[in-house]
């Protein structure tokens, strides 16, 4: 607020004395200097050295070799970096849908105000989000053991097997309900929100015109909450294709399934720290960023010519 | 989902990693042709800080006896991170030219990764060529290159054996077995007459567990390699016959395929799901803390054989201390390096103190270590067990100069497909080409098997 207010403050008196624009706008760099400063040695700098980084390849034979875009044409025909991006398209297209009609459908139901306990409801679902995700991580691979987990016994008991959560098939849809059970309550917050800001005018007039709460649900608050649903679905976009820490949790108890390359993320991850291909992984994210920043792109895209039409 | 932007922290360090300043890089010691007695005389007198990493817990008592003996050197003990995250601060350090330990626990797995990017001081003129007769041979020729360079100093080994449960065996009527066949017909034996249990568990993703396999088989799939010329042979016989074997026990169902050292490992082994741990020397006392439930009922025994009546081994783990020529001071880091592994007083702790499995011929026949009985093993006198192993261990067995590769590649290939009890040829073959791949963008002449890749 003060940043705000300051210039315009110390501007006041030179318009009286017929001072004009330069000053005025020295002053404004000014304010914005310590935020832009930081910006470019900790954002830009780093992404520059990274992008010039990615157009050499250092060889314990041979040492550092400028090798042009070689870096980038081997990215985009790695089928290891392919069939990663592919997995998480698939953990995009069902975790997400599946996590936002649950945090849609809890955030409208705290809205009607029919609830009771409905901020201890509220809490709770949104806990999970104040967990760290890398012990939220243990605690589900945990519950999933195969021979001594929580729901293997539990299965016993009543004389079934478990599925194998942590197998080959599974593994996907495990880490999907990881996710899903830490970020319901990100977004269902988000949308609730949203609903609040939206202005009691409208529910009025939609009360007068005979609506029940299911026509105002369908009509007045999900068409205002598009712009916080298109917002919550980029940042899924990007969770989504930067997955990281739960299936690196998960490596440790299941090696096999989760390999090197599971994730774009784990991939690089792997590729410098474990192959010390730098160069190589600085490329690889590089083109992990392009697609995400592609498909949020086209995300948008699709949403507003929808809106329009 | 703001915050999943937090997934970003291993891009971030990944780019921020190779940052380096060549401007204020150190120049690596060239090391001369010889150092006279004068002149380490000299050096010890010299009031000097060494840096030293390592992992290893209570060095500190070797620390001290060094610094006792030489008042004038101090050394500084980092614990800097365990495996992977202390080699990869230890690359960064070197490839910035300055912050590089003196001194480094160094596995013997990875000595030629680091001798290759010509990192490694030469310790045969700071007197360490007078050293190897008081080595086991094949832990001898783990820490010398090509051209007899001494690269490292030998502090502990894993030669490999069986551990068993002595009450298993008898309640199923299970005879010690020691051959492979032999101990594939246990496997059957005992889980037909207990589903629940399991003579053993292979880890599908251990590496090091599974070069120690090959070892013992005779494979040698980096046997040749000098410099820039790289051997690569992981589909031989000697390989084949270890993965069909194990693939095949698996495809019964009786052998488990858990990750070990996993939450689900640790319970398991408390548990009794597992009659055997085929493991190294280091492999007793650690269970001895880890199944604590069931002590007295282990015994330690050598591993079953390939041929009947041969004895043959291989290793899976221990390290060395290694010296980087970076350092400001090689004589003293050289001399701190051979002093810890080699002074007798030093070297008894390591081995009745901390359980390091010792590599020096001396240790090796004390009776004070070979003749200590363990209550966990039933009073059994485990060290001379794995004294006796240590002995078969074959000499012929050379790392590639990028092994953490070589074991990644290994897991999502030849693992994952003994894991499932499938064919291991066309995984063999995988694995072959994912090293060979790796090895031409690393600069490397490729010389493969002959079916080539």
């Amino acid at each position: 607020m003060s940043a705000d207010t300051a210039p315009r403050a110390a501007a006041a008196p030179r318009t009286a004395k017929g001072g004009k624009g330069p000053r005025y706008a020295r002053t404004g760099y000014l304010f914005v200097a310590p935020f832009m400063v930081a910006f470019t040695a900790m954002f830009l700098v780093p992404l520059a050295y990274a992008a010039w980084f990615s157009l050499f390849r250092e060889q314990m034979i041979g040492g550092n070799v400028f090798v042009g875009l070689d870096n980038y044409t081997r990215a985009f025909t790695d089928p290891r970096l392919i069939q990663g991006l592919g997995r998480v398209g698939l953990f995009f297209l069902i975790q997400v849908p599946l996590m936002m009609a649950l945090a849609l459908f809890f955030a409208l139901a705290l809205d009607t105000a029919l609830l009771r306990l409905s901020r201890t409801i509220r809490l709770a679902i949104f806990m999970p989000y104040a967990v760290p995700s890398v012990v939220a991580a243990l605690m589900w691979g945990f519950l999933y053991g195969p021979d001594f987990g929580p729901l293997a016994q539990l299965a016993e008991r009543i004389g079934a097997t478990a599925p194998d959560f942590l197998g080959a098939d599974l593994m996907l849809g495990s880490i999907a309900n990881i996710v899903t059970w830490e970020f319901t309550g990100y977004n269902m917050i988000l949308l609730y929100a949203a609903l609040r800001a939206i202005p009691t005018e409208l529910y009025e007039a939609a009360s007068v015109d005979g609506a029940g709460p299911w026509r105002t649900a369908w009509s007045i608050k999900i068409p205002l909450l598009r712009p916080a649903i298109v917002l919550c679905m980029v940042f899924s976009v990007i969770g989504s294709f930067q997955l990281f820490n739960e299936p690196s949790i998960m490596r440790t108890l299941a090696p096999n399934v989760i390999v090197a390359d599971y994730t774009p993320n784990l991939y690089a991850y792997n590729l410098a720290f474990v192959g010390q291909e730098y160069n190589y992984a600085a490329a690889v994210s590089f083109v992990l960023g392009f697609v995400i920043m592609a498909g949020s792109y086209v995300f948008m895209l699709a949403t507003n010519r929808r809106s329009r039409s | 989902m703001n915050p999943r932007f937090r997934r970003r922290t291993g891009l971030g360090a990944a780019l921020a990693a190779p940052l380096a300043f060549a401007a204020c890089a150190r120049p690596p010691v060239d090391p001369p042709e010889h150092v006279s007695e004068a002149e380490i005389a000299a050096a010890m007198r010299t009031p000097t800080e060494l840096n030293f990493w390592t992992w290893v817990p209570g060095i500190e008592k070797q620390v001290a006896l060094f610094e006792e003996a030489y008042p004038d050197v101090k050394v500084d003990v980092v614990n800097a991170a365990q495996g992977a995250g202390h080699y990869a601060k230890i690359r960064t350090a070197l490839r910035a030219g300055r912050g590089a330990p003196d001194v480094a626990q160094v596995e013997y797995q990875l000595i030629p990764s680091f001798s290759i990017t010509n990192h490694l001081l030469d310790l045969r003129p700071y007197g360490a060529g007078e050293l190897e007769d008081q080595f086991v041979d094949w832990v001898w020729a783990q820490v010398t290159g090509p051209g007899g360079e001494v690269w490292a100093i030998p502090q502990d080994t894993g030669p490999m054996g069986m551990l068993y449960r002595a009450d298993l065996f008898e309640a199923h009527g299970i005879e010690v077995p020691e051959t492979w066949d032999a101990f594939a017909d246990a496997a059957r034996t005992l889980h037909a007459a207990d589903p629940e249990a399991y003579l053993t568990n292979f880890p599908p993703s251990q590496g090091p567990y599974f070069a120690g396999a090959l070892w013992q088989a005779g494979a040698d799939p980096f046997g040749g390699s000098e410099g820039p010329d790289l051997h690569v042979d992981v589909t031989s016989a000697d390989a084949k016959r270890v993965t069909d074997y194990w693939a095949g026990l698996v495809a019964e169902g009786v052998v488990s395929t858990d990750p070990d050292f996993s939450d689900q490992w640790y319970q398991a082994a408390n548990r009794g799901k597992y009659a055997t741990w085929l493991t190294a020397a280091w492999g007793p006392v650690f269970l001895q803390s880890t199944a604590a439930s069931t002590s007295g009922k282990w015994r330690a025994a050598p591993l079953p054989q390939w041929e009947p009546g041969a004895q043959a081994a291989g290793n899976w783990g221990g390290s060395t201390s290694a010296v980087f020529n970076q350092t400001a001071h090689p004589i003293q880091a050289a001399v701190f390096a051979q002093f810890i592994n080699t002074d007798p007083e030093c070297t008894k702790a390591m081995a009745t103190e901390q359980f390091l499995f010792p590599p020096t011929k001396a240790l090796l026949e004390d009776p004070e270590f070979t003749g200590l009985e363990l209550e966990f093993y039933g009073g059994q006198r485990v060290n001379e067990v794995f004294a006796q192993i240590s002995e078969t261990v074959s000499p012929d067995f050379q790392w590639s100069p990028f092994q953490d590769q070589v074991y990644a590649d290994y897991g999502a290939t030849v693992g994952t497909a003994v894991a499932e009890g499938a064919d291991t040829d066309a995984a063999l073959a995988a694995w072959q080409d994912r090293i060979t791949e790796y090895a031409r963008l690393q600069g490397f002449t490729v010389v493969g098997n002959e079916e080539g890749s």
